[in-house]
């Protein structure tokens, strides 16, 4: 079955790429939307009658080589369980949502093909993306972590005529080299030490690689640190964290479903998964994930900063995703997996959802993203509208203080700042709170400039807005029930119940542990008796469940004991921004005007990203082109092509005449021509060789 | 004992037997009538002769108090020399037929020439080896002259014969210093000799004289000048015939002289060899640019191809030897091939051997011209071309043997050298339609340009075993 889920997304690629020219554009769509959802059938059923205990399905035999042995094999566990469903539902939805928002582009003109194209290359991204979550070791993810990249390059340039998109296409897959050649290195390292890429070798010897200390580049390293480092840049890149997150943004340049999909539920939360999947490695470094949440909190806040002040909707969406891989970024850092991995799915929901309605937005408005030429939607679009208000309820987390009971955000928010909290990291707690209140002074910005106040666009666009299609409302509808419900049901498994949340990712603890020993004699008895002692939770040996808290991680124990001030905290923080978003946009929407002009250097601080691409493009690019431009003009240019047509054109036809001349046809030229050449071999070999 | 030794070179004894009686017939039974006959019936008999070599398997045998060996090494060379004699006989015989050059000395004087090859291959003494040269040598100067009636021809022939003499003195001169000094001219007396100490100053010479005067025989930079004028000149059949058997021979006589009597001073003679090498490959590929003619063109092509061979000579081990005589045998054959679409080159019944007449041949014989491209590009060593394997294994050998800058300047040369080879495929596709070339061709010329350029295709699968062959070759001469 695990197979089937994770191979029908491949066949409809293929089918859909490769086939649409003999079955119609129509067919091919409807092949690779249908299995997709037979896909995700299927992870729900994996996911609801999954026991926790981890499984090895192996496919085939893959790299023998030397001491590399490995094979294909899909690893079935709570993590992949969970990215399985996330991934392959949204994706069927977004499939779905796609047959409306690509039905017209305005991009291809008629009579041209596209629609296929797009099907093939969302199922790809699916299949490379699904590769990458089942993976069982780290080879087969990074084939899954390139393959999304590719998908991903494909997609955001999607519309090739574009110039902008094409660069941003350019733009992610450099950034995400960057980030990869991190990953890659951190792969080597693991090998280097342990002789293995398979997971289970590798979580055997965290423990071990935390007292190995390890020779690169100019100093000796912590070897669990230096990997814990390496494998996070990876995770960086392709979660947009700070110092790499500046091709996120951009990549809005692919259709809106592609962002929903990509760039906000799945893709960009391989990096969180990563870290959450070698949890036994960062369990023993303790500066990696001290760098992790310190990283994670200033991504959450510098993201949110920028969210404030941007106009295009879709902007406004991208940094507060960027935003919040932050929050989960911290929730790992500090330890509690589970959190971060509650929150990627939370937020892969209502992302997910406020992405497909900004699209339904656009779409109804023409193509047009500028925020601040809505206003006044609310009445046009109601449905859309609805749909949207429930993910700003979800992101903004509003739910009953001190309860249980609330949107997906409040639950899962909350249960990473309260992490943070216990984690014991004061910055990384404010961090987030403050993002918090930031999250939610621009979500509402979002949703007041669209829905509410009065129209301020181009007249004809909006007396048109409508509504749109079924297959554009019903993805909207199921990703509503997700926003609003997920934080509810599974707030148990993944943060709230101690017990469940240890079954529910198959950790082995002491109890069961004892059980077990004591089922199979008396040998291994004194195992379970000197553990007794240590935490509840003390897992039994790294790699058993599907993640790993240390002996002395007690954070997520600690997270649910803390002040209830810090309990309510985000909460405040939410109303705080609800209301000064309501200030500024309803009640005196002339406000934020003044407020700009009277602070303008920091609005164009924010405006302009912190000018973090104006920094990259003067130190990194510019030097970059010269480098090249001199390599081409010079180096390729005049250098080599001018040496090998200089010799080619110059000196060869030269001797050729020369040699020409020589052979003169005379004969005693020739003969005198065998002389001198005696005469030259004996010097020789009077000189040179054997004569003494 | 006289039988043992007439039985361990029986080959040569029954070709020599062939020869004379050959002569008769032709003298007394009805002259140039017959020319045919004896063609097919010399052919018949080298072919022959190379089953019946590959079928013995006698090991290493000396006849004649050592002046003759027959080993695995003279076999294959002998097998070689054979069969490409064959084939340059009946593919030029329709040449030779409709230019009315169909004496029936050819056959007979092609017999001898190869017998003069075969005693070269199995020389183990200085004196065994100057008979078979010039036995050989005699022979080639007669059929370079053999069109008597144009000037070309016979000047192709004193030139030849001239500086021949001149190599055959320079020759003698290195066999007479070697004797002063060894004491022998045995191959194995001179090999004892040598052991004891750094090589006397006068052996040294002797050894440089005699590879000069070898190095003429192969056409080697600098003692090559002969081969453009005499292949230009000599009646295109009997240009096939040098550009092939006669090297190979040649060739193994060197490797021979070298291993056998000189085998303790591979550094000595090494060094010469891998000059020779260097310069032939550089200058053939170089001087090869500026021709017109393709006769001429592949003069400088066989100069720069010897060079390579050389090169694994210049090895000096066990696998130089085994990659010169791999090379030696593709070399044969794709020369064959292309010899045998020289001889069919014709313009209104009249032979051309101008490049420019190639212009466009694949519209008028769009068969021919893609042989003729195979062969091309085996020549020049593209792969998957059985040409690139022979320059690989050479060069490999002299990467083994620490000559790594002798194959780097191989690989330029090679470079160089696969311009002119492209030209002429660009001629044949590409090129303008000009008078262009009939499109006939005789069915033996057909067949062998076909079967040589399908070889250098189906060759890459293993290389017809000739690979395993030239290593037992080489096995039993290097020691």
């Amino acid at each position: 079955m695990e197979s089937i889920i994770l191979f029908a997304p491949l066949v409809g690629a293929l089918i859909c790429g490769f086939g649409w020219r003999m079955m119609g554009e129509q067919a091919g769509q409807v092949i690779a939307t249908a299995l997709l959802f037979f896909s995700a059938l299927l992870s729900w059923v994996v996911f609801l009658g999954f026991d926790g205990e981890t499984r090895q399905i192996e496919l085939l035999r893959w790299i023998q080589s030397g001491s590399l042995d490995t094979f294909w094999a899909i690893r079935l566990d709570r993590l992949t369980a969970t990215m399985m469903i996330v991934i392959t539902s949204v994706s069927a939805l977004v499939h779905l949502y796609s047959f409306g928002y690509m039905a017209h582009d305005e991009n291809w003109k008629s009579g041209e093909h596209y629609k296929a194209r797009f099907f093939a290359y969302l199922s790809f991204f699916t299949f490379a993306m699904l590769m990458l979550v089942t993976a069982d070791n780290l080879v087969q993810m990074f084939f899954g972590w390139e393959g999304v990249g590719v998908a991903s390059y494909l997609l955001i340039g999607f519309y090739y005529r574009k110039s902008s998109a094409n660069a941003a296409a350019i733009k992610a897959f450099v950034v995400n080299r960057v980030g990869d050649f991190g990953f890659a290195l951190g792969i080597c390292a693991l090998f280097f030490l342990t002789d293995s890429i398979n997971f289970d070798v590798i979580f055997a010897n965290g423990a071990q690689l935390s007292e190995t200390s390890v020779r690169f580049l100019w100093a000796d390293w912590n070897a669990a640190n230096m990997i814990g480092v390496l494998l996070f840049i990876g995770a960086m890149g392709k979660s947009a964290q700070l110092i790499l997150h500046t091709w996120l943004p951009d990549a809005m340049e692919g259709p809106t479903p592609v962002s929903a999909l990509i760039h906000a539920a799945t893709m960009v939360t391989a990096g969180v998964f990563l870290v959450c999947r070698m949890s036994p490695i960062f369990e023993f470094a303790p500066a990696a994930t001290a760098f992790i949440v310190v990283l994670g909190a200033t991504t959450a806040f510098f993201a949110a900063t920028v969210g404030l002040v941007q106009n295009d909707i879709k902007r406004v969406i991208a940094y507060s995703t960027c935003s919040q891989l932050g929050y989960m970024f911290v929730a790992a850092g500090s330890g509690v997996y589970s959190v971060a991995m509650f929150h990627l799915l939370t937020h892969a929901f209502f992302k997910a959802m406020l992405f497909l309605g900004a699209g339904a937005v656009i779409h109804a408005m023409h193509h047009e993203q500028d925020m601040r030429n809505y206003g006044g939607l609310r009445h046009k679009i109601p449905l859309t509208f609805w749909a949207m208000m429930i993910g700003t309820l979800a992101i903004t987390g509003v739910g009953i203080p001190l309860t249980h009971i609330g949107f997906a955000g409040f639950l899962s928010k909350d249960a990473v700042i309260e992490s943070a909290f216990a984690g014991g990291s004061m910055y990384a707690f404010w961090m987030l709170v403050i993002a918090a209140a930031m999250t939610s002074f621009y979500s509402w910005r979002l949703m007041f400039l669209t829905f509410f106040g009065t129209p301020r666009g181009d007249k004809h666009t909006h007396d048109h807005a409508h509504d749109a299609p079924m297959t554009m409302l019903i993805p909207l509808g199921a990703l509503a029930l997700g926003a609003v419900f997920s934080g509810m049901v599974w707030y148990n498994s993944f943060f709230g119940d101690h017990a469940r949340v240890m079954q529910f990712f198959g950790i082995e603890t002491v109890a069961e542990m004892g059980a077990d020993v004591a089922g199979h004699g008396a040998t291994e008895a004194g195992h379970g008796t000197t553990d007794q002692a240590t935490a509840e939770h003390a897992a039994a040996k790294p790699g058993v469940g599907a993640i790993y808290m240390g002996v002395d991680n007690h954070v997520l124990e600690d997270a649910h004991h803390v002040p209830t001030w810090v309990k309510v905290s985000p909460f405040v923080a939410m109303l705080g921004g609800l209301i000064l978003s309501w200030v500024f946009y309803i009640a005196r929407p002339d406000l934020p005007g003044r407020l700009a002009a009277q602070q303008r250097p920091l609005y164009l601080f924010l405006l302009n990203k912190w000018y973090f691409d104006e920094i990259y493009d003067a130190i990194f690019v510019r030097p970059a082109m010269a480098l090249g431009r001199f390599f081409w003009k010079k180096g390729d240019g005049v250098v080599i092509d001018g040496t090998l047509n200089g010799v080619a054109m110059g000196v060869i036809p030269w001797l050729t005449r020369l040699a020409g001349r020589a052979q003169s046809g005379y004969l005693f030229h020739y003969a005198f021509a065998m002389v001198l050449g005696m005469a030259l071999l004996i010097t020789w070999m009077t000189l040179g060789g054997g004569a003494e | 004992m006289i039988t043992a030794d007439i039985a361990t070179a029986l080959p040569e004894v029954v070709l020599a037997g062939f020869a004379i009686a050959g002569l008769m017939y032709g003298a007394f039974g009805g002259q140039d009538r017959v020319a045919g006959r004896l063609l097919w019936a010399t052919a018949g008999l080298f072919v022959a002769l190379a089953v019946w070599l590959g079928l013995i398997d006698s090991g290493r045998q000396i006849a004649f108090g050592g002046m003759y060996i027959d080993d695995a090494f003279a076999r294959f060379a002998k097998i070689t020399i054979l069969l490409s004699a064959a084939a340059v006989l009946v593919m030029g015989q329709p040449y030779l037929q409709r230019r009315d050059l169909m004496r029936f000395e050819y056959p007979v004087l092609i017999t001898l020439s190869v017998i003069g090859m075969m005693m070269m291959v199995s020389a183990g003494d200085l004196m065994a080896l100057y008979m078979g040269l010039e036995l050989q040598s005699l022979a080639l100067y007669v059929i370079a002259a053999l069109r008597r009636d144009s000037a070309k021809s016979t000047e192709a022939g004193l030139k030849y014969f001239v500086l021949g003499a001149l190599s055959s003195g320079i020759l003698l001169y290195g066999a007479s210093l070697t004797y002063g000094f060894a004491g022998t001219t045995l191959f194995s007396g001179i090999l004892a000799g040598v052991t004891e100490g750094p090589m006397p100053l006068g052996l040294l010479f002797g050894l440089v004289f005699l590879i000069a005067g070898l190095a003429f025989k192969v056409s080697a930079v600098p003692f090559h000048m002969w081969t453009p004028d005499v292949y230009e000149g000599s009646p295109t059949p009997v240009t096939a015939f040098f550009a092939t058997a006669p090297k190979v021979a040649a060739m193994a006589l060197l490797a021979r002289l070298v291993h056998d009597a000189f085998g303790h001073a591979a550094g000595d003679w090494g060094q010469v060899i891998g000059l020779l090498a260097v310069a032939s490959m550089f200058v053939g590929a170089i001087a090869a640019i500026g021709q017109r003619d393709i006769k001429r063109l592949m003069a400088y092509s066989s100069i720069a191809h010897m060079g390579f061979a050389l090169l694994g000579l210049a090895a000096g081990t066990e696998a130089g030897v085994q990659a010169m005589l791999i090379y030696m045998a593709i070399y044969v054959t794709m020369n064959i091939g292309t010899f045998a679409f020289i001889l069919s080159m014709e313009r209104d019944g009249r032979p051309v051997s101008d490049i420019a007449a190639l212009n466009g041949l694949a519209k008028i014989d769009p068969m021919r011209a893609l042989a003729l491209l195979v062969l091309m590009f085996s020549l020049a060593g593209v792969p998957p071309m059985v040409g690139f394997f022979g320059k690989f294994y050479v060069l490999q050998a002299a990467v083994d043997a620490g000559l790594t800058w002798l194959a780097l300047a191989g690989v330029v040369a090679s470079v160089i050298g696969a311009f002119y080879y492209l030209r002429i495929v660009y001629f044949l596709y590409f090129g303008e339609e000009g008078a262009g070339l009939d499109a006939t061709m005789p069915a033996v010329q057909w067949g062998f340009l076909m079967a040589s350029a399908v070889a250098m295709l189906v060759g890459v699968v293993n290389l017809f075993g000739i690979e395993t062959l030239a290593a037992v070759a080489a096995q039993t001469l290097v020691h």
